[in-house]
């Protein structure tokens, strides 16, 4: 086998994404609230015309599309506007099963900057997540309008993750996305997000789960963040492991027969 | 008090969430976390579902989610009327 094993799992979780993993481009995640202008950025980064609208739920299902930055090619997956990853509507598995299983090279979070409040809520469950997160603030231009500023370095320091302000309608911004998500594939920045630590009892239920799991998805070792999979558990969020054990079976069948693959 | 008790236009405090499992995550991905104020801005003709402003962003909620939501009224004077 040509392959190693780690390199071919990714691609057999990518392509259950309907990702083409022979170009090996960087994968480049859109996620965030409805309505932050997601659809405008991707446009922008793709020079696409992807619907864009306003009213929320618009895009439901992914769009994909691609852009050249220093002669390197980028795939780019919108995904649907989601106020959470957890709740288990169907635009929240979307995004949520792809950001946990295609696991995205960067994952940028589009965001509006005049309702942060209600946004740093998603950035989190990112955070919690995976580690190559990029805070888009959008929308600047109504932040001056309204009046007031935003403390960008406070939120740099206590999300540990970069944030870039943008005015994607008029291609603001952009560019410095893209230089940061050039230096974070080239490992010329390694971002590190602050992580929320629950109480003790949690703590020590989370330490005693992730050696349980990690035998139980043996397989997904490579693939999964354990600590995020204690969580759900603790939760009760059957649907999460329904999609995991799915996953494991696909990816048993693929590693067992790699020479019948497409032949039947 | 509930908040599909709290009429249109006034304010109140969220106090407590007493739906659970996905419904309560829901709720409280939405926003709706203790100490929250949430406004009643309007109501559908038949009075289901209701218009409410919570944290910055106008969200349609039906009463079977807004009856498990315990709120405190913050405009006692137009209670009753």
């Amino acid at each position: 086998m040509g392959l190693t094993s780690q390199s071919s799992g990714i691609n057999v979780l990518r392509e259950s994404f309907n990702l083409n993993t022979e170009k090996k481009n960087p994968i480049i995640a859109l996620a965030g609230n409805p309505n932050t202008g997601k659809s405008t950025v991707f446009n922008e980064l793709t020079g696409l015309k992807q619907h864009t609208g306003n009213w929320p739920g618009k895009t439901v299902t992914r769009a994909q599309g691609y852009y050249l930055y220093h002669n390197n090619k980028y795939t780019v997956v919108d995904l649907p506007g989601t106020y959470s990853l957890l709740s288990n509507s169907t635009e929240e598995k979307i995004s949520r099963d792809f950001i946990c299983f295609a696991k995205p090279d960067v994952t940028l979070i589009v965001t509006d900057a005049t309702n942060l409040e209600r946004n740093l809520n998603l950035v989190i469950q990112i955070t919690e997540l995976t580690d190559n997160v990029i805070m888009c603030l959008n929308f600047m231009d109504e932040v001056k309008k309204k009046n007031f500023s935003i403390d960008i370095k406070g939120l740099i320091k206590d999300l540990g993750i970069p944030v870039v302000p943008t005015i994607a309608r008029e291609d603001k911004g952009i560019n410095e996305l893209e230089q940061y998500i050039e230096d974070i594939i080239n490992n010329n920045i390694i971002i590190k997000p602050e992580k929320i630590s629950y109480s003790k009892k949690i703590e020590d239920r989370i330490t005693k789960l992730i050696p349980a799991l990690k035998k139980q998805y043996v397989e997904l070792v490579n693939y999964l963040n354990f600590r995020w999979l204690a969580l759900r558990y603790l939760e009760g969020d059957n649907k999460i492991f329904e999609t995991i054990d799915k996953l494991k079976q696909n990816l048993i069948i693929q590693n067992n027969n790699p020479d019948v693959k497409g032949e039947l | 008090m509930f908040l599909n008790e709290l009429k249109t236009g006034n304010k109140a405090l969220v106090k407590k969430i007493k739906a659970s499992g996905e419904k309560r995550r829901r709720l409280l991905d939405l926003g709706l976390i203790p100490e929250t104020e949430v406004v009643s801005k309007r109501k559908s003709p038949s009075g289901d579902p209701g218009a409410f402003l919570i944290r910055g962003t106008m969200i349609a909620l039906r009463s079977e989610d807004t009856s498990l939501i315990e709120i405190k009224p913050l405009n006692k004077y137009t209670e009753g009327r």
